[in-house]
């Protein structure tokens, strides 16, 4: 039996758990203000916010119905559009109108949805905030500007908001209906019941973080299969720093990982490299253990653990090994993992504050894009200049995530000098076997990787270092 | 005298779009959203795996007898014609003996749950015995693989005008296909009526073609068919024809089932079986003098239709009426080639073969820039239309704005200081570059063939004053029913509010031109105009008759009867009920047809357009040279509305157009490989623009021409298709900046300029 609250219905049903939380308010539910564009996480127009009571507070995010399976929504606060209606327009939606937002409207309600989602949060009110709550809703009609009127519009009234009694401030000014107030102590008593041990796993059940690749990959068969569900795991949320490594749970979300206060000290660009990776909710969703082992060789949080030189913990009832992540990959898809372990935690240690870290990726589209190529490294120069350690992935470029072993050893011992790296690419340049496919022709693969491995370069010592320089033949 | 405008104008600007409550609140209905019947069953269509071959066996014997299936139908239970081809019978509405492009319907499942239909689709065995695949409209056109005869515009001489040029430049422009990516998919719900008739609600722009080729297969009367359209998420041309097979198969189960059957396409569906944008590749020769005048220019366009003719004749046809774009060319050669390949059927999108061919014209004219070493908008200007101007088609340009338009733009951006910033940025930064271009656009309203430029529209005044309108046009986003309620509320003098837009439904307004070619407005809206005038001649002969004034006098304002200036205690809702009691007839049927055009196929001239749009964007782009992305830092436009009766809709138009046009030169990569298949079949690979890749600024001002174009609704010019051509801008502003990297650099006249090629020309060279 799966429980939750749908807007403010109790919902309680045995539907099949890998039955996605679109298919079940849509024609189920009878729900249909929430759309269907893609059913594979790219559009938005299906979404929806998720609930979770952390303490006695809520905390909201947007999540893509489509690829979320009902499992995923025991003991959370669902909210669709019916959920947001309140009796006039609520202020986004009247900005929405105000600024002529909606052509069609197909894709509306996702906006809407978001926004909302956006108001909830602690996330402070500017605008690049508003902008990011949208930066997972493809729109076809409006070429945006109007939603970005809209979203201006929204900030300016959401800067009145009380941070410390944001609910009561977002229903008195009608941004969301009065039944929110009730949701926490509704929700305090199915919550409880949300947490199902790992050890509860059924037969044959698939392990799902966000669903984000699975639901991608094998919507029809996930409808039916049995899963154990790792999104909410408590024992698999943590991030924390012990004996120079830091430490991170399987099940946290790359949003998680950018929101960390630990993770953005470690890594101070960190939000920049992450807004290159899928969008608000996908990232709300997907888990760094899902990305890991989806094992696609352009997975970019792959890559940027690759060049941590990080180790994974795997886990099979209590029996744990460790190995390092670069040795996980056997081939196209194939990994060093039994079914039954999953991935309980990642590690690596802590680069020291003059350590270079830089995290690179190119694709069609710059953001909500899987990359053609990615690629990220990790430095440590001496006081002479002289490169002692280096880690370099690249993805995109090979049948799995690659770690670059022979480039790195060309590096090492090296100077920071154009020709010293011009012969590091050539060395880079034998250890990869790019194919042509959608993402792009082999020779551009290469060369696109070339112009990242640069790139790294050019970031880290932009005096040092010219473009001119490094291609010149 | 021409100004331009930038206050908002009187009450008729500020309407917002009419259904824009319910769409914010997740009320408003599409197909998909209409409660279902009980007894609803579900389709799914099992299509071609393989892009060209003879159909040896199919066997459903498996599929049958999964769960929850009721029936698989082909081509066998067609009762009348397999066919839905709409100018040209070339297209079955299954496969019968040969398969000529992957995704093909073959068969349609139909079971009690969605799943079920789908599931049974992977049980479905089929022989194919494979026959050669053409992708490449070139190689189409060398085996004679042809969907017509080619055509050709003329004016002047090229051969002698070229001998005349003191520069001559050749060159080959390719532009990729575009999907349309309507979010909303491709849908249709249809349900028996009594005596055999089906009810189809279809997320379609051409209600009469499904009606039609609904009734063509079923073998019935086109009267026992009814279409009705609520409003659709998004069309942009690929509903325009393409939605017809889906309403088809839907109605062809209700027929043998006498159920109700819905059948909903899944993106990747849509995406492996509908057909988009044509792709073209042309050949261009210009010849100018030696003051830049461009004296002659030939162009030959291969058009890429796909495996069956479509819309593709019509679509090759205005790619012939835009060979010129905005210029005046005295002597200009445009002969077009619509070229059978094994891919699906392409069809209309925004712009329908125009862009395509202004993609030529400006390769042109930059090959032509590069190479005299001169800025290309030196060119461009020079050669602007003028008042007069003979297009190749012999229809003169009037009331021409395309001098107006560049010169506002120029000035009020201040071109010269944007060319210098550009300038100064490039001379300073060695990571980074900027490119600047402009793109003037002329494009010709109307549909070019003539007989489709007719509405219909039926207005029923109901007694207690509120007003139900019926027209042929389909909402789909383009804020048509807010036009028809604005047009509807003007006529009667009274509030909006008292205007309802009903659905668009063939047994209300029958015989209806699809909505298309950016004329819905123009042509529904006379047409309406037309019903609304025939009632309201009816009241104010009433009124004159009741105040004893002539009826001259009298005017229907603010909902109210005036004498000339006065107002008078008559009121709408009074004057209603009194013409009711006097058994006069409140309801009005309106139509139109559009005067003065026509075109004259064996000579291909004529006057096909009822007018033109003219406009000029500026468009900068910062190109990241290490990375080869790209992002867009300004579209400066102006453009000519004529009087815009709804600023609102037309700058959302304005706005939309642009970034899809944008979308399709940069992004938007649509890619077969040789067997056929579409590599990027799902938003996962095929790409259109995210909230950030959009230019930061999108300027639009609204070039105001003075209520010269009467065959505009309200003076107030059609606005759907134009914009998107300013797009083709950032094309060449990406170019421009790759070569202030790279003077060498090789970039050929490709689009989309996607951040590989960027990169393979920055690194490149000639
Ligand atoms: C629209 C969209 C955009 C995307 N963009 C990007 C992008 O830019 N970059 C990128 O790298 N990825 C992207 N992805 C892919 C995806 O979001 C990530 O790979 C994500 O990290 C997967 O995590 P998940 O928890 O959702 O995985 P799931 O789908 O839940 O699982 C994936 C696989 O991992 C297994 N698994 C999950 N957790 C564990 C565990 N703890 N132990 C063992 N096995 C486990 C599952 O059984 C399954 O085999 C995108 C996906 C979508 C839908
Ligand atoms: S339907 Fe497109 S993201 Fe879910
Ligand atoms: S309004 Fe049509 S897709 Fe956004």
């Amino acid at each position: 039996m799966i429980r939750f609250i749908l807007n403010q219905h109790t919902i309680e049903t045995t539907h099949p758990e890998g039955l996605t939380v679109l298919d079940f308010v849509r024609y189920q539910q009878h729900l249909t203000g929430t759309k269907i564009g893609c059913r594979e996480g790219d559009c938005g127009a299906c979404t929806i916010l998720v609930g979770t009571l952390k303490d006695t507070q809520m905390t909201y995010q947007s999540m893509t119905s489509c690829l979320m399976p009902l499992k995923n929504a025991h003991g959370k606060h669902i909210v669709t559009i019916e959920g947001i209606n309140c009796e006039h327009l609520t202020p986004i939606q009247q900005a929405i109108v105000e600024e002529g937002g909606t052509q069609c409207g197909f894709c509306t309600v996702g906006f809407v949805v978001s926004l909302t989602g956006f108001s909830l949060s602690q996330k402070s009110a500017t605008y690049e905030n508003a902008i990011a709550s949208i930066d997972g809703n493809i729109c076809r009609c409006t070429g945006y500007k109007s939603l970005e009127r809209a979203a201006d519009r929204i900030t300016q009234s959401l800067q009145h908001k009380n941070q410390n009694q944001s609910l009561e401030w977002l229903t008195t000014k009608g941004f969301i209906p009065k039944y929110f107030e009730q949701i926490p102590q509704r929700l305090l008593a199915l919550y409880q019941q949300a947490n199902g041990s790992l050890q509860q796993a059924q037969q044959k059940a698939v392990y799902v973080g966000g669903g984000t690749d699975l639901f991608v990959q094998r919507p029809e068969a996930m409808v039916h299969t049995p899963i154990t569900p790792l999104l909410d795991q408590g024992t698999l949320k943590y991030i924390y720093a012990e004996e120079g490594n830091c430490y991170i749970g399987g099940a946290v979300t790359a949003e998680e990982l950018q929101d960390n206060a630990l993770m953005q000290q470690i890594f101070p660009d960190i939000r920049a490299y992450m807004k290159l990776v899928s969008s608000t909710p996908i990232r709300n969703m997907g888990t760094i253990a899902g990305n890991f082992v989806n094992a696609s060789p352009i997975g970019d949080l792959t890559n940027f653990f690759l060049a941590l030189d990080s180790y994974i913990v795997l886990n099979d009832s209590g029996k744990r090994r460790e190995l390092p992540l670069k040795t996980f990959y056997l081939g196209y898809k194939k990994l060093d993992k039994t079914a039954t372990e999953y991935i309980e935690a990642i590690y690596f240690k802590i680069p020291q504050p003059t350590d270079y870290f830089n995290f690179e990726k190119v694709c069609k589209r710059t953001h909500l894009d899987i990359a053609s190529v990615n690629s990220s490294c990790f430095l440590q120069v001496n006081e002479d200049g002289i490169i002692t350690q280096a880690h370099i992935s690249a993805g995109g470029v090979g049948p799995i995530p690659m770690y670059l072993e022979q480039t790195r050893k060309a590096l090492i011992g090296q100077k920071v000098h154009a020709d010293r790296l011009q012969h590091a690419n050539k060395i880079l340049q034998s250890e990869i076997s790019p194919i042509s496919d959608a993402r792009g022709s082999a020779a551009y693969k290469r060369l696109l990787l070339r112009q990242l491995f640069y790139a790294h370069f050019l970031t880290f010592f932009p005096n040092k270092i010219n473009l001119k320089a490094l291609i010149a033949v | 005298m021409l100004t331009t405008q930038t206050n908002t104008e009187s009450l008729k600007t500020v309407m917002k779009n009419r259904d824009s409550h319910s769409h914010v609140s997740g009320k408003s209905i599409y197909v998909d959203d209409i409660p279902v019947r009980i007894g609803t069953l579900y389709a799914a269509v099992f299509s071609s795996p393989h892009a060209h071959g003879k159909l040896q066996e199919l066997n459903l014997s498996e599929a049958k007898q999964m769960p929850g299936v009721v029936r698989i139908f082909t081509h066998h239970d067609i009762l009348g014609e397999n066919q839905i081809g709409g100018i040209i019978p070339d297209e079955p509405l299954f496969a019968e003996h040969e398969v000529h492009y992957q995704g093909q319907p073959i068969a349609l499942v139909i079971a009690d749950t969605e799943a079920n239909a789908r599931e049974a689709l992977h049980k479905i065995k089929v022989d194919i015995a494979p026959l050669p695949i053409i992708v490449d409209p070139r190689e189409a056109q060398a085996k004679g693989e042809l969907i017509i005869p080619p055509r050709s515009f003329r004016l002047g001489d090229t051969a002698a005008a070229f001998e005349q040029c003191t520069y001559i430049f050749e060159g080959t422009a390719e532009t990729a296909g575009q999907e349309h990516l309507y979010i909303e998919g491709q849908g249709a719900y249809a349900y028996p009526m009594e005596n055999g008739s089906i009810r189809i609600a279809s997320s379609t722009q051409g209600p009469t073609a499904l009606q039609r080729t609904a009734a063509q297969v079923l073998g019935i009367p086109m009267h026992q068919i009814e279409v009705d359209v609520t409003r659709l998420g998004g069309g942009f041309g690929g509903k325009e024809d393409q939605a017809t097979t889906w309403g088809v198969m839907a109605a062809l189960a209700v027929q043998h089932l006498q159920r109700p059957v819905k059948l909903i396409l899944h993106r990747m569906d849509d995406m492996k079986m509908t057909g988009k944008r044509n792709p073209y590749t042309s050949d261009y020769k210009i010849g100018l003098d030696e003051n830049h005048r461009i004296l002659a220019y030939e162009a030959t366009y291969y058009q890429n239709a796909g495996a069956a003719a479509d819309l593709s004749p019509a679509i090759m046809e205005r790619t012939l009426f835009h060979a010129n774009n905005s210029y005046f060319i005295p002597n200009v050669t445009a002969t077009a080639y619509s070229c059978r390949t094994n891919i699906p059927p392409n069809t209309a999108f925004r712009g329908f073969g125009g862009p395509q061919a202004m993609f030529v014209i400006e390769a042109a004219i930059d090959h032509a820039a590069k190479a005299l070493q001169i800025d290309t908008n030196i060119i461009q200007r020079k050669n602007l239309l003028t008042e007069n101007s003979e297009f190749p088609y012999g229809q003169h340009a009037k009331d021409c704005e395309a001098k107006a338009c560049w010169d506002t733009a120029t000035e009020q951006y201040d071109l010269k200081k944007l060319q210098q910033e550009v300038a100064d940025f490039n001379a300073q930064n060695e990571l980074l570059k900027k490119g600047l271009a402009l793109m003037p656009i002329c494009f010709g309203i109307s549909f070019t063939k003539t007989s489709m430029n007719q509405a219909r529209a039926l207005v029923h005044v109901y007694h207690d004053g509120s007003v139900g309108v019926s027209t042929g046009a389909v909402e789909m986003g383009q804020g048509v029913n807010t036009k028809m309620a604005q047009v509807a509320a003007h006529a009667f003098g009274i509030s909006i509010e008292r205007i309802k837009i009903e659905t668009t439904n063939t047994t209300r307004v029958a015989n209806t031109s699809p909505s298309a070619a950016s004329a819905t407005a123009d042509l529904n809206g006379k047409a309406l105009l037309n019903a609304c005038q025939q009632i309201k001649d009816r009241f104010l002969e009433l009124a004159a008759r009741r105040l004893k004034v002539a009826v001259d006098d009298v005017l229907l304002k603010n909902e109210c009867v005036y004498i000339k200036e006065e107002k008078t205690d008559f009121t709408w809702k009074k004057l209603v009920m009194d013409a009711f009691l006097e058994r006069l007839n409140l309801s009005a049927k309106g139509h139109y047809a559009t005067p003065v055009i026509h075109f004259d196929k064996a000579k291909e001239k004529g006057h096909p357009f009822a007018y033109h749009v003219y406009g000029t964007a500026i468009i900068t782009a910062t190109l990241d040279c290490v990375r080869g992305t790209y992002t867009f830092d300004s579209v400066k436009v102006v453009h000519d509305f004529g009087a815009s009766m709804n600023r609102m809709i037309d700058l959302g138009q304005t706005e939309g157009g642009i970034v899809q046009g944008i979308g399709w030169m940069t992004m938007e990569e649509l890619l077969y490989n040789k067997d056929g298949r579409l590599l990027s079949n799902a938003l996962s690979t095929y790409k259109i623009p995210d909230i950030y890749s959009v230019p930061d600024e999108v300027s639009v001002q609204f070039l105001r021409t003075d209520n010269r174009h009467d065959l505009a609704i309200f003076h107030s010019k059609a606005v759907g298709e134009p914009p998107l051509m300013y797009g083709i801008g950032a094309y060449f502003a990406v170019r421009n900046a790759i070569l202030a990297f790279n003077p060498q650099a090789n970039v050929p006249f490709s689009a989309p300029i996607t951040p590989e090629k960027v990169l393979m020309g920055l690194y490149g060279s000639k």
